[in-house]
């Protein structure tokens, strides 16, 4: 992917977070706040848990449909981040051979179970974020975190951070295309080529991050970023917060997936 | 209090590194003028916009923006008196959608959230770019986003509006757009550029600037027919003026 689709595809996000839904009009606190709380049951769980697990997908899926995300962009974006999560679990096969249950013939070790357990989390948790990023956008997310005590600095420089990432990936892109022209359709990139424009792309960022800078100082930019406020917490962020709430702890303390089987089981009996 | 919206007298400013930008200039500009800034490049006419704004401060001499001093204990109210777009918009739209860009400096005033919503349409409107303000800055064109950054200084309602080489990188007809909504304008405007056709049909005088000083202060009309002023200040006389065929068309 070149890095000029890769500009498109951060701005992208803040294309479907401008969209309208019904969770696109939510305040963004209710919508953090559940999304909080998902991280908090889906990390509660014994390392060994898989099976429990899978309820919680409901929460990033109702948030897709409801919200009317790309899935397959959504999918994609878990997936490009996935080896991360299995880097963390790789070696839990290796290190815990001791056997839970049986496959058939097959033993099933507490390492290859808890490698499982991580990944379904990571794909719960990694999940609902891009997926609450994408119904709620970096600014809503900035204003509802000043909103709910988070320090001042911390916002700030959180939204200055997105904002150097285009900065930098707009650079990035033209310094680039500058180099693949004149390179005579060679690819390669020399050591020596690859420092001169990281340096040079480390300037200009640094000349165009001045310009905007000043840019926003002169429409009064006090150090303080000031943002449309979202309407506040009313009842429907009230039943999305305690309806979710509630579900979590069922899928917490209920086995849903376990008393599934046993039901399906039971009635093909 | 005085009436002229800019004074200028004997300004100064050399860069950190010892090069002199401005060599003393004076001038006075008016409530409600159209003055354009030309010059070649260096000359020192970004150096100048930067002065109004309050992005630097002067290093010797004097200038006044609406009667205030431009120090560091006026900045505040010089910079509510001046809108300032830069000759790059990107530089200028950075939040994630139009509304959210034209309602930051609205933000910063103290604007009331009740009356934000109006304020930031009637500034769209103002431009035609009403129909922009759910898109996000960086997927407009240069034409959109430059009459975007110009709604997004208008809003802050600005007794002054500088503007910094507005037409570059704008098609013809984009080009022709911004002359027609500038002409709309009662502001007092500032106008730094290249394009003298387009300083001849928005600014009824303009300043000539040359390695840091005036060079000549007149009508537009008036400087763009002195061939010997814009040979010395390696300017060179508008298409309309010479009656020449631009690019091989009818004039």
């Amino acid at each position: 992917m070149t890095i000029g689709r890769n500009l498109v595809d951060i701005g992208y996000m803040d294309t479907l977070a401008s969209g309208d839904s019904p969770l696109h009009r939510l305040d963004a606190r209710a919508k953090i706040f559940t999304t909080f709380l998902l991280i908090i049951a889906v990390v509660s769980f014994d390392k060994y848990v898989v099976s429990a697990l899978a309820p919680f997908f409901l929460y990033p899926v109702f948030l897709v449909v409801v919200g009317g995300l790309p899935s397959g962009y959504i999918a994609r974006k878990v997936l490009l981040v996935a080896p991360f999560a299995v880097l963390v679990g790789v070696f839990n096969p290796f290190l815990d051979r001791q056997v839970l249950f049986h496959l058939g013939a097959a033993g099933v070790t507490g390492g290859w179970v808890s490698f499982a357990s991580i990944l379904a989390r990571f794909a719960l948790t990694v999940s609902a974020a891009l997926a609450l990023f994408s119904i709620t956008g970096i600014n809503s997310l900035c204003e509802a975190l000043a909103r709910s005590g988070v320090p001042r600095p911390f916002v700030v420089q959180l939204l200055f951070l997105n904002r150097y990432l285009f900065v930098l990936t707009g650079e990035a892109e033209r310094i680039s295309r500058a180099r693949a022209l004149r390179s005579c359709g060679g690819t390669k990139m020399g050591l020596r080529v690859f420092t001169q424009i990281v340096g040079h792309l480390l300037l200009r960022t640094l000349d165009r991050a001045e310009r905007v800078y000043r840019a926003m100082r002169c429409r009064g930019f006090d150090g303080h970023i000031r943002i449309v406020k979202s309407s506040g917490i009313g009842r429907p962020e009230i039943v999305f917060m305690l309806g979710w709430a509630v579900l979590f702890a069922i899928f917490r303390f209920v086995n849903v997936s376990l008393v599934l089987g046993e039901a399906v089981e039971g009635f093909i009996r | 209090m005085s009436h002229y919206m800019v004074e200028a007298d004997d300004l100064q400013y050399s860069y950190p590194d010892g090069t002199e930008a401005l060599g003393g200039i004076s001038f006075l500009i008016a409530r409600g003028e159209s003055v354009a800034l030309v010059g070649e490049n260096g000359a020192g006419k970004s150096t100048l916009l930067q002065h109004f704004t309050g992005c630097l401060f002067p290093s010797g001499g004097l200038l006044k923006i609406a009667g205030l001093p431009v120090d560091r204990q006026n900045l505040s109210a010089v910079r509510r008196s001046v809108g300032m777009v830069f000759q790059n918009p990107d530089d200028q739209l950075f939040m994630p959608t139009v509304f959210e860009d034209v309602a930051f400096g609205l933000l910063n005033l103290g604007v009331p959230e009740a009356e934000l919503e109006g304020k930031v349409m009637a500034a769209l409107e103002t431009v035609g770019a009403a129909h922009l303000r759910g898109r996000p800055p960086y997927r407009l064109s240069q034409g959109e986003k430059r009459t975007t950054a110009i709604a997004g200084v208008l809003a802050m309602s600005p007794d002054i509006l500088v503007m910094d080489e507005p037409t570059s990188s704008l098609d013809p007809m984009s080009r022709r757009r911004l002359i027609a909504l500038l002409k709309t304008f009662r502001h007092t405007k500032i106008i730094a550029t290249h394009d003298l056709d387009f300083a001849l049909e928005t600014c009824q005088r303009t300043i000539v600037i040359h390695r840091g000083k005036v060079t000549a202060d007149s009508s537009t009309a008036e400087v763009f027919r002195n061939a010997e002023l814009l040979r010395r200040s390696s300017l060179e006389a508008p298409a309309s003026i010479l009656q020449r065929p631009c690019c091989g068309g009818a004039v």
